[in-house]
């Protein structure tokens, strides 16, 4: 184990290392190669790789996304940024349409192995237009994958993973993550996509997050240590396809169930989970599956109103014992 | 540019393979019982078709609209795994999963047909970018219509192959129509390729039905894209003998168009061209005929015979 490494250079580490080991791995976006990201993540990589391998391209997400598509079903492995989640709206086309269906589609004729990034900035006083964290949108696509990295030990893995992956994935990165700080492993390693993480063993009730809720669940498990109660902790890491089994086996243990996730409770990835889990392990529940995520309404730049609408610690303390009140 | 009578040959089969196959899917199609779905058939457009891919070599990719077979097979796929796919069998180019609108045959260079206007582009500009890439001379040619040219996938493609100097020949079939609406509706100027100077490339407009003018016009674009000098965009006036979808009764066009470009049909023309400089005679044209009409029996044999897919079909594949 060496020194601590922030969650961004994980990530640049991990795409570093990909493009040493396989020359068919590019990365591609805006301002990714030259000024080495908005945020710095791809910074590096064109002085070490050259523009050909560190590609800075017009503002056309949708095309960066299409190009992607078709550099891969033509037998290369591009890694795309989208520099806020809000604008991968302009690739819903090209995720859906065609990366995710053209390797069925088309009989399997060809693989479409593509990563594209996506960095959420909730939190920040960013905006409608600049703070979604819009996973739920994709997790319900077949032939896409969507991960989304809590640490930077699986910053690192799951982008290894990712790019390793002969499918399309989505890699949700949130800013407010990056620059969380972590002693990394030595040598090459990857963090499976399709596995969750039981972060900490419990059995009073599970909570599922998935994300930088990670940050906001660990503190809560301290606090409800304080009044006696030890929860199961499960990180998803992936959220399609997603690791349904660990769940089962947790709950079947604990008895009830709390997912936290940054996105709105209504139709997010936490309605997915919690109808699964009441259809598979009805006789397992004491208690009906909650979810802790965000209003119906939009995402505000002021402050007091961005902190009520975002999921965070006390609100998974107070929806725990309420549970087990 | 002198062409020799070999390639003159050439292209008249393409075109003569590209017409029977649609004008036998065509009647099969309106017997009712055979073909599923949709179909959006290219007689008219066969020049297009024929004097683009000629031009192309096998390792060489295309990108293909809803209205893609005649291209398809001007590239040179085997129609009995077009057609197969046409009956949705498992036999099919796509194992009878995607049908008309979403062909693909990798293995001859048809990276895919799209059953979303324009989104060829986007996908073509990501495969010029990997024969780039992999430092070939290969280069990429998509299809596409007025309609398309409206999208924001043709700007936007059309600016990053410009900017990333990337090898693609954007192939526009100016039919006069973009599904029922007449091209008026969807672009402001007449000759759309024009605009390519505006995005830094060159653009030519030549008469889509003349198939050795389009040969050609393409050889130059594709002498163009092979040199690495970006990419490069060529617009033919042309005209779809059909409806939209084979069943559309085509209200929206004027008494007597139709009859106008019937008088100027791409391979009638050629034909008569052919004969009158004894590049063949009646007896080589008929040869040519009864081949491709061989070919095209063949294939519908071939596609009765091949089995409905299992239900497992659905299920296979989705994950690499």
């Amino acid at each position: 184990m060496g020194k601590p490494i922030m969650f961004q250079w994980a990530i640049n580490h991990a795409i570093a290392e990909e493009m040493r080991r396989d020359p068919t791995v590019f990365i591609i976006g805006e301002d990714v190669g030259k000024p080495g990201g908005p945020f710095g993540v791809t910074r590096g990589i064109l002085d070490e790789f050259g523009p050909e391998r560190a590609v800075d391209t017009p503002i056309s997400e949708g095309t960066i996304v299409g190009l992607c598509a078709g550099a891969a079903a033509s037998g290369l492995r591009p890694v795309a940024e989208i520099m806020f989640m809000n604008f991968i709206t302009l690739c819903v086309e090209e995720l859906y349409n065609q990366a995710s269906k053209m390797r069925w589609m088309f009989g399997a004729q060809v693989k479409v192995p593509m990563v594209v990034r996506a960095m959420t900035a909730g939190g920040y006083g960013a905006g409608p237009h600049h703070s979604s964290s819009l996973e739920s949108l994709f997790a319900g696509m077949p032939g896409l994958k969507v991960v989304m990295p809590s640490t930077p030990v699986n910053a690192k893995g799951l982008m290894k993973a990712a790019i390793r992956d002969d499918n399309p994935v989505l890699y949700v990165e949130p800013l407010s993550s990056y620059k969380l700080k972590a002693e990394m492993p030595e040598g090459d390693f990857i963090t499976p996509i399709g596995k969750c993480e039981v972060v900490k063993e419990g059995s009073d009730i599970t909570i599922v997050t998935v994300g930088r809720m990670l940050q906001e669940s660990l503190k809560a498990v301290d606090q409800l240590a304080k009044d006696g109660i030890k929860p199961e902790l499960i990180d998803l890491l992936t959220v399609s396809p997603l690791d349904m089994d660990t769940i089962y086996t947790s709950v079947k243990k604990t008895h009830r169930l709390v997912i936290i996730h940054e996105a709105k409770e209504t139709m997010g990835i936490g309605a997915e989970i919690a109808a699964l889990v009441q259809e598979k392990a009805f006789d397992w529940l004491d208690a009906p599956v909650a979810r802790v995520a965000a209003p119906f309404t939009h995402i505000a730049f002021q402050p007091k109103l961005e902190q009520h609408y975002l999921p965070d610690a006390g609100k998974l303390v107070a929806k725990v014992k309420t549970m087990l009140g | 540019m002198k062409i020799s009578k070999d390639t003159k040959i050439d292209l008249f089969t393409r075109m003569v393979k590209v017409r029977t196959f649609e004008d036998d899917t065509n009647k099969i199609f309106m017997a009712g019982k055979e073909m599923p779905g949709f179909l959006h058939l290219s007689q008219g457009e066969d020049a297009m078709a024929a004097g683009t891919c000629a031009n192309l070599r096998m390792d060489d990719a295309i990108y293909t609209t809803h209205r893609g077979h005649g291209c398809i097979i001007a590239k040179g796929a085997d129609l009995k795994p077009m057609m197969a796919e046409l009956f949705g069998r498992i036999d099919g180019c796509c194992k009878g999963r995607a049908g008309s609108m979403h062909f693909a045959d990798v293995k001859t260079g048809c990276m895919g047909s799209n059953g979303v206007v324009g989104e060829g582009m986007r996908l073509a500009v990501g495969t010029a970018f990997a024969q780039k890439y992999n430092k070939t001379d290969n280069v990429t040619a998509v299809f596409f219509g007025e309609g398309a040219s409206g999208t924001g996938s043709f700007h936007e493609s059309f600016n990053m192959a410009a900017t990333l100097k990337l090898p693609v020949i954007f192939v526009c079939s100016i039919n006069l129509y973009a599904q029922m609406t007449h091209k008026s509706v969807h672009i402001a100027i007449d000759d759309m390729a024009e605009r390519a100077a505006g995005y830094g490339a060159p653009g030519v407009t030549f008469d889509g039905n003349d198939v050795e003018v389009v040969y050609e016009e393409v050889a130059k674009a594709v002498k163009h894209c092979r040199a690495g000098k970006g990419p490069y965009l060529v617009e033919g006036k042309t005209y779809r003998h059909y409806g939209h979808y084979i069943g559309d009764p085509c209200n929206y066009r004027p008494a007597g168009e139709l009859e106008e470009w019937m008088k100027k049909d791409p391979v009638v023309l050629y034909e008569k061209k052919l004969l009158k400089e004894g590049v063949l005679d009646a007896k080589g044209v008929q040869q040519i005929k009864d081949e491709c009409k061989r070919l095209v029996d063949e294939a519908v044999e071939y596609a009765r015979k091949s089995p409905q897919p299992e239900i497992e079909e659905l299920y296979k594949d989705i994950f690499a």
